[in-house]
């Protein structure tokens, strides 16, 4: 028996919506069976997981605050993936932004005026890009691979932080407990609703969409997707990789800085050993689940942050280990990338030991097969 | 006797109906920041609220919920308690002070128990462990045993906390021998075991015949036993990691104030107090003394039993300070609020502190 | 115990679980293919392996059980990328994300119990010389195994046909395919081998570091090895010095503390991240050492038929 991938002639439209869908379905299905296995009632695992938090419009509130820097980071990672360039240290550039935005109510806590939020949230935009810059200048000047120098800047933002609030921004009433003064009011962004959902997620929104039509209908977009997709061809057509590597990596960084300075204006108040519970990671998933494209970025926050309370609510309710909502984020990601597959080709399985030649355009599957050409952003630059 | 027996029936009854109509049972919450796995500070506040549901029986509901990271998340796990109808929500790390403070103005009538903080309400209590006194014991035992003078600290971050430690275990030492050195590695973390026993076994390497530790893990213990020197537990009684090895171990217990302050909902008694309890509350607690001549092991029970009743107080001058200037002097003890910032060592320790 | 050969014992054994894991994840690269999964697949390596050793009393069989979770793993992540064409990155990062939760569930009834540690192997006579023989001869097998297996992968890649079809593949997917190789196949295979050493550096942790379990107990080590196979610019040679480098300085920034030398201890635990993001340069700079062994159809997904 073997699986045979049908490469289809063109992506399915179909396919290209409900893949991510489908994927959601399986994780609840598979999810399900193991709620059975540990004795605890599926579909009330399912509900509690799953459906409890849009039940109430506290929980609604707390999932737009909890979607706010994950669509802000996975719209700006959308973007640098569709062009093959794998920025992963997001986390890292959001804390380089908390911190360069943070340094205006930290170090000018008396300064009000209407000029200061701006002021913290360029700020913020700027660390977060310089941080996104290295990576892009190592990559651009000695062809150093992005992937681990974003990363490994994680680490050191994570010190820089660490270092700042138990060193010279820490609070000189704190009783030398690590913390930065808690910010004054005109240096906190304006709330909606219970007070908790901040207006973060109105630039949230703005950048999806901003970017969804950048993409589309513009030179630069098509650039980037070329680039994504017919590497060659974008050399070729006389664009500069350099140039999208900045732009690209400029883009995420800024968006993941301007996260960063929201969440610390925002739902936390002040600097802190730790201000993101790891939201520049869970931005990839975001971004993949989005399909990387900024508008699905909408979709992925959404149903990571509904995992997420599910999560915290399951704990509660069904007494479920932490844990178990790290494992369903981990199946759902598999789940997406098996039927992203799905949008690309259509699957047999062929019970005879056929093989097929590849150049009839069938791929034979299993040990010792192959995949498909274009891979949404598979190819990178060779 | 008569009215004896309508007494009794009457306290039975109202019993039975107490408890077969009364309300529903009282839902505690608890707020952790780490995975109750960690075998160290979570471990024990889990300990804790387990304590609570063994004592108080069908009177009492808990909810927990775990890894909760200091930040953006901590407000929405601590109101999700709050909504979910607990009466009563331990929230135990020094990180969530503020949004417990937001919380608690929100939710008037829930009470509220913050974990080595210092900002306090109406609905919010304050509660911390003095384990400085534990060690000032182990500093003792550790001067007695050590050949070469030398013990090796295991720190995790340069907080008031592990500072005002570092030097109770000093004051403890010197007074068996004033010229007792310590040896201080931070490692920057609460819990890495493999970067716990990396310094555990540098320090060793370095001449200290003593591991004590400010971290979370048992890998140092394991270490210690390894090379076959003697160390000191943190936060549990880690006995099973260093059958050979552990001398003692200070222990975090936080059962009784747990249990003690939900009886306090219970009965309409609570109110926000700032509970800074050492070993007369039980709140510090050490494990059997053990790997030790009887002497020794009577010095410290003598010292322990000095401390939990309160005749000596282990910050008690005269102190000096490492650059040689006077904390506080003779017949004084350091006030709390100097012991609740405290950034500097004593004389005798020779590292700088990092700042 | 000299202090030399006290700070020798706590460099090696600092750097063993990276330099398993990194020459394992090198042998993945050549072939052309980015496991970002290390992390995951090493934490279910520490997790089973102390679960089994504990349950058996045997560490042998603990070892066995973490390099079988490791190839596990591995495969589930060749089946989506080899397979079903799965992006690598992603794929990747979701097994670190499944690991480390799985091995979070998995454990949850092993954590606060002493485990059962891999005893040290002595070498007849060697053992006995001075300095050297207790730092070189009086190991563990996983010690051993490492240098052994760093030396085969150097081995391998430069003598034999094996190691000439991998690199074939890792660099020139469509050539080695027009030649007639199974592309698929071979990487199905050096993923695999992947999975066999971030199992044994797993196995490392929670049966010779620091024999317990403990959540999170990588602490992210698996992200050091990948960053590892850079720096040694995808030699083997190159990977066990940089290992060991890694170690050292590691262990450098606990030394001088220890002496006290006062320096801000975030810098020191920095330091390590800070020298590979130089060591990227200084090597990414050298085209000469790049070039050469670079693959250069890393991360790409293989399209068969062009």
């Amino acid at each position: 028996m073997k699986l045979v991938l049908e490469k289809r002639p063109e992506r399915s439209r179909t396919m290209q919506v409900a893949s991510p869908l489908l994927a959601v379905a399986l994780t609840m299905l598979l999810g399900s069976i193991l709620f059975a296995v540990r004795g605890i009632d599926p579909l009330h695992a399912i509900y509690v997981y799953f459906i409890s938090p849009l039940t109430t419009l506290w929980s609604v509130e707390e999932l737009i605050v909890k979607v706010t820097p994950l669509v802000l980071i996975g719209a700006g990672l959308a973007i640098c993936f569709r062009a093959n360039l794998w920025n992963i240290g997001a986390e890292g550039q959001l804390i380089a932004g908390a911190l360069a935005g943070a340094s205006i109510p930290i170090l000018a806590p008396q300064w009000d005026s209407a000029l200061a939020i701006p002021a913290m949230l360029l700020l913020g935009m700027f660390g977060g890009m310089v941080w996104a810059g290295v990576p892009a200048l190592l990559r651009n000047r000695f062809g150093a691979n992005e992937i681990l120098t974003s990363l490994m800047l994680v680490y050191v933002a994570q010190y820089l932080l660490d270092w700042l609030v138990r060193g010279p921004w820490r609070d000189p009433q704190g009783f030398n407990f690590p913390k930065s003064i808690g910010f004054n009011d005109w240096h906190l962004l304006a709330t909606f609703g219970d007070g908790r959902v901040h207006l973060g997620a109105v630039f949230a929104l703005i950048a999806a969409a901003a970017l969804a039509v950048f993409m589309a209908r513009t030179l630069m977009g098509f650039e980037i997707r070329v680039r994504g997709e017919a590497p060659r061809a974008s050399t070729f057509g006389g664009f500069s990789v350099p140039g999208t590597t900045w732009f690209c990596f400029g883009i995420s960084g800024a968006l993941a800085g301007l996260a960063g300075i929201c969440e610390v204006a925002g739902p936390v108040g002040q600097l802190q050993p730790t201000i993101s519970p790891g939201y520049g990671f869970t931005a990839i998933i975001v971004a993949f689940l989005g399909r990387l494209n900024p508008l699905g970025a909408l979709f992925g926050g959404l149903v990571l942050a509904i995992c997420y309370l599910g999560g915290e609510a399951a704990q509660v309710e069904l007494s479920i280990s932490e844990k178990t909502a790290q494992v369903f984020q981990g199946m759902l990601l598999f789940f997406i990338l098996t039927c992203d597959t799905l949008v690309r080709c259509r699957v047999r399985v062929e019970w005879a030991a056929r093989r097929t030649s590849p150049a009839e355009g069938r791929l034979p599957l299993g040990i010792g097969s192959a995949s498909s050409r274009t891979a949404d952003a598979g190819e990178a630059t060779s | 006797m008569k009215k004896l027996i309508v007494l009794v029936a009457v306290v039975a009854l109202s019993l039975v109906t107490a408890s077969a109509f009364g309300a529903d049972p009282l839902k505690v919450g608890f707020i952790y920041v780490g995975p109750i796995g960690d075998h160290g500070w979570s471990y024990q506040h889990d300990q804790g609220r387990l304590a609570v549901e063994k004592a108080l029986g069908k009177q009492v509901k808990t909810l927990y919920i775990e890894k909760v990271t200091e930040g953006p998340d901590t407000e929405r796990a601590i109101t999700r308690l709050a909504r979910d109808g607990a009466g009563l929500i331990f929230t135990t790390s020094f990180g969530f002070m503020d949004p417990t403070i937001k919380v608690a103005k929100r939710f008037p009538k829930v009470m509220f128990e913050h974990a080595t903080g210092f900002k306090r309400a109406k609905n919010v209590a304050t509660y911390s462990s003095r384990f400085y006194e534990g060690r000032y014991v182990i500093g003792q035992i550790a001067a007695r045993l050590s050949k070469n003078g030398v013990a090796g600290y295991i720190a995790s971050f340069p907080i008031p906390e592990v500072v005002r430690g570092i030097n109770a275990f000093m004051l403890g030492a010197q007074s068996v021998n004033p010229d007792f050195k310590i040896k201080t590695v931070w490692v920057n973390s609460w819990f890495d075991p493999g970067k716990e026993a990396d310094a555990a076994k540098v320090l060793i390497g370095q001449g200290a015949d003593i591991i004590t530790q400010h971290t979370d893990s048992t890998a140092p213990m394991q270490i210690a036993g390894e090379k076959g020197i003697k160390a000191f537990g943190q936060a549990s009684d880690m006995i099973k990691f260093g059958l050979k090895t552990q001398l003692t171990s200070i222990i975090d217990d936080w059962q009784p104030y747990y249990i003690q302050r939900t009886k306090a909902v219970l009965d309409g008694t609570w109110k926000s107090t700032d509970t800074w309890g050492g070993m007369d509350t039980g709140m510090v607690g050490m494990a059997p003394y053990t790997n030790m001549p009887a002497d020794v092991a009577a010095m410290a029970k003598a010292t322990e039993e000095k401390i939990r009743s309160r005749k000596m107080h282990v910050f008690s001058g005269p102190i000096h300070k490492q650059d040689g200037s006077l904390a506080v002097a003779k017949g004084k003890n350091l006030d709390d609020g100097t012991l609740l910032g405290m950034n500097w060592y004593v004389k005798g320790i020779d590292d700088k502190l990092p700042k | 115990m000299s202090a030399l050969e006290a700070v020798l014992l706590t460099i090696i054994t600092a750097s063993t679980p990276l330099l398993l894991a990194a020459v394992g994840e090198l042998v993945v690269e050549r072939s052309g293919v980015l496991n970002l999964g290390v992390e995951g697949m090493m934490i279910m390596g520490a997790v089973t392996g102390f679960a089994a050793a504990y349950t058996t009393g045997s560490a042998a069989i603990g070892v066995a059980a973490a390099v079988g979770t490791g190839v596990a793993m591995a495969l589930l992540f060749a089946f989506l990328t080899q397979t079903l064409a799965a992006n690598q990155m992603a794929t990747g990062l979701a097994l670190t994300l499944f690991g480390t939760g799985l091995s979070g569930l998995i454990g949850q009834t092993f954590t606060g119990l002493p485990g059962v540690k891999l005893g040290a192997l002595h070498i007849p006579g060697l053992s006995n010389l001075p300095l050297i023989g207790p730092v070189l001869f009086a190991q563990d097998v996983l010690v051993y195994a490492s240098v052994a297996i760093t030396a085969g992968v150097a081995w391998t890649f430069t003598r034999t046909r094996a190691g000439l079809v991998i690199r074939a593949v890792g660099s020139n997917h469509h050539s080695a395919h027009a030649l007639g190789y199974d592309v698929a196949a071979v990487r199905y295979r050096c993923i695999a081998f992947g999975g066999v050493c971030a199992g044994l550096a797993g196995g490392y942790l929670s049966l010779v570091y620091t024999p317990q379990w403990i959540e999170n107990m990588t602490a992210g080590r698996g992200w050091i090895a990948l960053a590892l196979v850079v720096f040694a610019t995808w030699t083997p040679i190159r990977v066990a010095v940089g290992a060991y480098l890694f170690g050292t300085v590691w262990i450098m920034g606990l030394y001088v503390q220890g002496i006290g030398v006062a320096i801000p201890s975030q810098f020191l635990s920095s330091l390590p991240y800070l020298v590979t993001i130089a060591a990227l340069l200084a090597i990414s700079g050298n085209r000469i050492l790049t070039r050469v062994n670079t693959p250069a159809c890393i991360g790409q997904t293989f399209v068969p038929d062009r």
